[in-house]
């Protein structure tokens, strides 16, 4: 069974126009490395924040469809249930650190879950351990670098142990080399510890290599769905202005100069390793 | 012309943010300052429009000592986007907004009424002139930041990470766009560590890391040296992490774009058919 499914999915918020999502049926499988892009406005964030139950139960709107997760039927289950299984990352770790040190952020949310002070702190050192924090733990979070503050706010997240993680452009933020590292992390998460990851983003350069699965957004519907190297070489995820990762678009200009890969590549390493190939046989 | 003569800058708060720099920028250039955050890069560029005063050293605009004048007088030259807009943005509509700055400048009435819907059209923005900015999207209240600075037509536009928070789409208009202007002669100087956006722009590129220089020179040089942009917290563009892959076969490493790439796989494999 699909650990993220929807049917027919509408929503309009309260007092919006038009619908913010529209028709949307997709299904996650369970250990999906899911990239979820699309243009500004396209529906994306609306579309995530059912994943956690804020649509229906904080945003007030029209919503019609249905929507499960992790077995849960979002709109018959409150946020605080789904929060078990769903967790969050946002662009700007600063919206989500606030406590003094970073250990007692990352234990905040187990805090209120009740869980006892002992199974605490091996789950806040597990968490950071996991994402390569646990060095900056005694640390005010307010003096790390953009990059080790995301790592702290991922961990807060994982330790809630949740099923599915939602990361909404973690990286936006970031140089380059913090970026690299956040999505080396959430990759490793992702394979070690089998956790469902829906990742919104716009660089599709840094992250396509650890993607299964892409789902392309555009004024709020599904236009595309499917195995990465098959969404990136499509005409609409072009036409749509996705910016598709170089590899793939290289592939395609020497395509059409009749210089055939063979294989589609979506990484840097896959393209060089497709040229070597066929450079030094001809 | 810029000049940037090994300049010092100390925060009151003790931390030295520049070590020792110099550059001089060329009426007319295009010029990426690139490297990690808190390399010192904004407050490199704070110092072409007097915002900040070095500590050491100084730093001459068009043949004027940023110490011995005003802001007022430097901003008129030299134009500043601010990485984030609403630092920028405090008037009730677009139009105000676009207006203020060729106000203070003292543009006579007439004029202030042309250079405004000149700017308006110029960004697309003229259906949104009576609108209030804070009810326009990111990407929207960028472009009226550039607008109200281009407006009153600056010598040099400076643009603190332009590229934030855009999409790939709005990315590719803002980057054809900045480059239209550096072909109308305006100096550019951009300030970003968006390495794919450079490539495929091309520019002058000065690394910064740890308040200091230490690298400047053509894009295609110095974002394809590893060593040289790790240190600067970088990775070298997409094209270029294939062609470092493939330099044992004889294959040039100093690509970085797509179009680049054609030429030297086709040249390449002409050279191996013959």
């Amino acid at each position: 069974m699909p650990i993220i499914e929807t049917e027919g999915l509408t929503y309009t918020y309260q007092g919006g126009i038009k619908p913010s999502i529209r028709d949307v049926s997709i299904k996650v499988e369970e250990g999906e490395f899911v990239i979820l892009t699309g243009p500004s406005g396209c529906g994306k964030t609306t579309l995530c924040r059912c994943f956690n139950g804020l649509i229906p139960h904080f945003y007030t709107g029209t919503l019609k469809g249905t929507i499960s997760v992790a077995g849960l039927n979002v709109i018959e289950h409150k946020i605080h249930e789904l929060a078990r299984h769903v967790g969050f990352v946002f662009q700007n770790p600063e919206n989500q650190l606030f406590a003094l040190s970073v250990e007692k952020d990352v234990a905040f949310a187990l805090e209120n879950l009740g869980m006892p002070r002992e199974d605490i702190q091996g789950k806040v050192e597990w968490a950071l351990k996991n994402v390569g924090a646990y060095a900056l733990r005694e640390r005010a979070p307010h003096e790390l670098s953009g990059g080790q503050q995301q790592r702290v706010a991922i961990a807060s997240v994982l330790a809630m142990q949740p099923a599915v993680m939602v990361l909404d452009e973690p990286t936006s933020f970031l140089d380059p080399l913090g970026a690299k590292k956040i999505f080396e992390v959430i990759a490793e998460l992702n394979k070690k510890l089998d956790i469902t990851v829906i990742l919104v983003e716009h660089r599709l350069d840094l992250a396509a290599k650890y993607v299964d699965h892409v789902i392309i957004m555009d004024e709020g519907k599904v236009i595309l769905d499917g195995e990465p190297r098959d969404v990136f070489n499509s005409d609409q995820a072009r036409l749509v202005g996705v910016g598709i990762p170089k590899a793939t678009r290289l592939f395609q200009i020497l395509k059409e100069d009749g210089f055939n890969l063979k294989k589609i590549p979506v990484s840097s390493d896959n393209a060089a390793e497709l040229l070597r190939g066929v450079l030094s046989h001809d | 012309m810029i000049e940037v003569k090994d300049i010092y800058y100390t925060f009151p708060n003790r931390v030295q943010a520049l070590k020792g720099v110099s550059l001089t920028i060329s009426d007319g250039e295009f010029i990426a300052i690139m490297g990690q955050n808190g390399a010192g890069k904004t407050t490199l560029v704070k110092q072409f429009n007097g915002l900040l005063k070095p500590t050491k050293g100084e730093v001459v605009v068009d043949g004027i000592n940023t110490r011995e004048t005003s802001v007022a007088k430097l901003a008129r030259n030299v134009g500043f986007v601010f990485q984030n807009p609403d630092h920028q943005l405090f008037c009730e509509s677009v139009e105000e907004e676009i207006a203020f700055g060729l106000r203070n400048f003292g543009f006579e009435k007439n004029l202030e009424k042309k250079r405004v819907d000149w700017a308006l059209n110029l960004l697309d923005l003229a259906q949104y002139r009576k609108t209030s900015p804070f009810l326009l999207s990111g990407g929207e209240r960028k472009r009226v930041a550039l607008a109200s600075v281009l407006a009153w037509d600056p010598k040099t536009v400076v643009l603190d990470e332009p590229t934030i928070g855009q999409d790939h789409q709005q990315k590719e208009k803002l980057r054809q766009f900045i480059v239209q202007l550096n072909s109308q002669g305006k100096t550019v100087v951009v300030v970003t560590h968006d390495v794919e956006f450079v490539a495929e722009s091309n520019p002058r590129v000065v690394l910064m890391t740890g308040g200091k220089i230490i690298a400047d020179g053509i894009a295609e040089e110095i974002l394809t040296n590893e060593k040289l942009v790790t240190k600067a917290s970088l990775v070298p563009p997409q094209i270029s992490q294939i062609f470092l892959q493939l330099a044992d076969l004889g294959l040039p490493t100093n690509v970085i774009d797509i179009y680049q790439a054609r030429d030297v796989l086709s040249k390449y494999m002409e050279a191996k058919h013959k």
